[in-house]
């Protein structure tokens, strides 16, 4: 990982990318640095996200291990998306987290290629399936559908507030209330 | 006749009147200048012959070409992450233990990882050595199960057996050690659930002596073999690259040349105590993927051996009895003992709020479990990371240009595991 | 008699309620009948005949049907590895008859449904099973398919929902000498009643194809809407 003070200097500098000053509260990128565990995340404007993963390529975190999605419910915004980059020559993992808001749940596909970079195709599959369970859009990817549940369905089944459903547990006193029973 | 009843014939049925049974006067492709090539969609349902689970796939072809792939996954989506949430943490284990269900203690494994960061507790040095040959032996059997199913897909059906026997051999262990056969619970928060019983080192030892030469019977059954030498050599290879920009870990990449193990890289659980090699291909096309399991398997039964020589003596779980049960003969005469049981069975314990990711290798590749906690004694999001869903991506870059026949071998070699997939 | 006194069970009660559960699991709609009346007429001998084999041809077409049946290889998720285990050497299905497993349903008759079914899988399953020619069986493996096993969540359905299942094996995943026990009683099952009233429990009679003799070609599509 890269220590504290090593994620302090990549946070500085993709702030200078942008053009704004170090701390500067509008245009940069990187809202926030965390060391936790012994592991480095950047919190990262939703709208950056693109450049953001680039110059970590740049900076050599080329590989893309992992993008998944969290619901921070009741917290706002309260979806996020995270982005686990590994650096394989130096073995060094960095995670991005971004949040947007139910109310406007889109983020740039880091998928397809684009004049920015070659893009990571190994978002593909990861970015439909945070669609499919969050409802995050992925504006621009190749494909957007869902993959894990049928095509038709509706709601976002791992949000917070979708209910686990199932059936209900059946014993002898409540063994009436399933249709087709006997009793 | 239909149009007496007012209804037009459909087209297909006007089609279907119009074949006769008379001699086709035009083959296809000897027409005058008949170059139309037709391109069909044909979709590989979800029950299809070949065992690696319900995958679908929609293969356009051109001739027998394979010209794109789509795999439809979402068959056997079990909303096991979603089932997750809604249980203390101990009591995940066993749900996430049936994401990839041949590699289980490994999904086990990610997700104490994770826990275990979070919670900063130390795992004893003698539980570490247990889980690493329990996770050995996983990965010889997921290895197996690949083996034998792989060979049973490519014609050579007599390596079903074969390949099951070890399994067998394999799950008699784990029962003897955890009870169970499959999805046996065995790795838990801080450690494992109990120590190998007397006896288990005389039997593994056993298993050990016996496994490198079986593993050599499958490799002069094999390796040379014409049938699989033509089906395997030079086809659907993939440079590395490609692998690296489309996500995929494990033997895949490492069939494609590139070193990357991460019980080396990131070595966790006392990996780096044991001395063992990382096969890696050069060419990356269809034999090595199969060359380097089979290396693979080799290698882990030297581990589980210097596993089973060095196993220290020591508790098999941490002591820290706010998060581990405290062994039975304590309830008798400690209350704290008894507090701590009751505390832990009813609510279970509470982890630090904070989000973590823990990644180790598997028999596939990279699991990831990402383990997000509020403070409260269940989880918010266990995310897991499976490796297979990631591989498959690279598919249809693997197959495209090749026959139907390749794309089968491919998907042997290429072991997805649909409970994996799907979650 | 049962005066409700707790610990107090009365045998005759027993028997009353495990004569009712095999009833149940004959055929008998509880509604139509009363349970334990004799059937009559035209009634009992369309019991009889579902349920008694009587002649010596049925008993043998019964033996041999049930010493060979044709699984279908239709293994969704944990339990197929199990089930894969059975037709490995230790437990080993061909002892019984039972190793040819097909790939088409056109050509399968039992239907051992290995592993958990989601509802996007739900509706294949189905389709696969009315694909099958009858007299065919289902095993539901393992506790995911028999209720909701493990995971009682949005995106499971158990099998019962959507089509009969003959036997339930629980266990997760069941071992495979479970399943193989599974798979024995359906042979019993089968070598004293094939049919086992399946028409009636699931309230589908009149759904039969009938092909009808004299001049007809039975491969020949036959129009739904009963146009020549």
């Amino acid at each position: 990982m890269p220590d504290a003070t090593g994620l302090e200097l990549i946070a500085q500098e993709l702030r200078e990318a942008q053009g704004a000053g170090p701390r500067a509260a509008s245009g940069s990128p990187v809202l926030d640095t965390d060391f936790f565990r012994g592991r480095a995340s950047l919190r990262i404007e939703p709208e950056h996200v693109r450049s953001v993963l680039e110059s970590l390529r740049g900076r050599g975190y080329a590989f893309m291990s992992s993008l998944h999605g969290v619901d921070y419910h009741p917290s706002e915004p309260r979806l996020g998306v995270q982005y686990e980059l590994l650096d394989m020559a130096r073995v060094d993992r960095i995670t991005v987290k971004l949040r947007v808001p139910t109310s406007a749940p889109e983020v740039d596909s880091v998928t397809p290629a684009g004049e920015d970079g070659p893009g990571w195709p190994a978002a593909e599959f990861q970015e439909r399936e945070v669609y499919d369970m969050f409802g995050v859009v992925f504006r621009g990817h190749p494909d957007l559908r869902r993959i894990l549940m049928p095509e038709d369905y509706e709601g976002y089944p791992q949000r917070r507030d979708f209910p686990i459903g199932g059936e209900p547990i059946l014993f002898t006193f409540n063994e009436s209330e399933k249709e087709g029973s006997p009793r | 006749m239909s149009e007496a009843n007012g209804q037009q014939l459909s087209d297909y049925r006007r089609r279907e009147q119009s074949i006769t049974l008379s001699p086709i006067e035009e083959q296809i492709g000897e027409g005058q200048d008949d170059t139309r090539e037709e391109v069909l969609t044909l979709n590989f349902g979800p029950h299809h012959p070949a065992t690696h689970g319900v995958l679908r796939l929609l293969v356009t072809l051109k001739g027998e070409l394979v010209q794109e792939i789509k795999p439809i996954v979402g068959y056997v989506h079990t909303g096991i992450e979603k089932t997750a949430e809604d249980k203390s943490y101990w009591k995940v284990i066993p749900v996430i233990e049936r994401m990839d269900y041949l590699a289980y203690h490994f999904n086990a494994y990610a997700y104490c990882g994770a826990v275990e960061t979070l919670l900063e507790i130390e795992v004893p040095r003698r539980a570490q050595y247990l889980r690493v040959i329990h996770l050995e032996l996983t990965r010889i059997m997921s290895h197996l199960v690949w083996l034998g199913t792989s060979a049973l897909d490519l014609g050579a059906i007599s390596m079903f057996w074969y390949c099951f026997r070890e399994r067998e051999k394999i799950l008699d262990l784990f029962e003897y050690s955890t009870g169970a056969r499959m999805h046996t619970r065995y790795l838990q928060i801080g450690g494992v659930v109990e120590d190998v019983p007397p006896g288990y080192a005389t039997k593994l030892s056993g298993f050990l002596d016996e496994m490198p030469e079986r593993l050599a019977q499958y490799g002069a059954l094999l390796n040379n073999n014409e049938i699989f030498l033509q089906r395997l050599r030079g086809t659907c290879s993939l440079d590395a690259s490609t692998l690296l920009s489309l996500g995929v870990t494990g033997p895949l990449l490492r069939a494609a040349g590139v070193p990357w193990d991460l019980r080396k890289a990131e070595p966790k659980c006392s990996y780096e105590d044991f001395s063992f090699k990382v096969p890696v291909g050069t060419v990356g096309d269809n034999y090595d993927r199969y060359a380097v399991r089979m290396a693979e398997m080799g290698e882990s039964v030297k581990i589980i051996r210097q596993a089973l020589d060095g196993l220290p003596e020591g508790p098999h779980i941490t002591t820290d009895r706010k998060v581990a049960l405290p062994p039975r003969h304590e309830l008798a005469t400690s209350m704290e003992a008894l507090i701590h049981h009751f505390k832990l069975v009813t609510e279970g314990f509470r982890v630090p709020p904070g989000e973590v990711y823990f990644p180790v290798e598997g028999p596939r590749g990279e699991y990831g479990c990402f383990v997000r906690s509020d403070g409260s004694s269940k989880p918010v999001r266990v995310h897991m990371r499976d490796p297979s869903f990631v591989n498959l991506q690279a598919f249809t870059h693997m197959a495209r240009g090749d026959y139907i026949a390749d794309m089968i071998a491919t998907l042997a070699m290429l072991d997805p595991i649909l409970g994996g997939i799907d979650r | 008699m049962n005066d409700g006194s707790p610990g107090h069970i009365d045998p005759q009660g027993l028997r009353v309620t495990r004569q009712n559960a095999s009833q149940l699991l004959r055929g008998h709609e509880l509604e139509g009948r009363n349970p334990g009346a004799d059937p009559e007429g035209t009634d009992l001998e369309r019991f009889v005949e579902e349920r008694v084999l009587t002649t010596t041809l049925d008993r043998a077409v019964a033996w041999a049907r049930s010493n060979s049946f044709f699984p279908a290889t239709f293994g969704l998720a944990c339990c197929a590895i199990e089930m894969m285990s059975i037709v490995a050497a230790r437990v080993d299905v061909a002892r019984f008859g039972y190793e040819a497993f097909r790939a088409s349903p056109r050509q399968a008759d039992l239907l051992i449904l290995s592993g958990r079914v989601s509802i996007k899988m739900a509706p294949i399953v189905r389709r696969i099973y009315d694909q099958m020619l009858e007299p065919k069986w289902a095993i539901s493996m393992g506790a995911c398919c028999s209720s909701m096993g493990v995971f009682n969540n949005y995106s499971l359905v158990p099998a019962e929902k959507f089509m009969p299942v003959d036997v339930h094996v629980p266990g997760c995943p069941p071992r495979p000498e479970a399943l193989m026990h599974g798979v024995l009683k359906l042979r019993k099952m089968v070598q004293d009643d094939p049919d086992m009233g399946w028409r009636d429990r699931y309230d589908a009679r009149g759904t039969e194809e009938v092909v009808q003799a004299g001049g007809r070609d039975a491969a020949e599509n036959v129009p739904l809407d009963g146009a020549s």
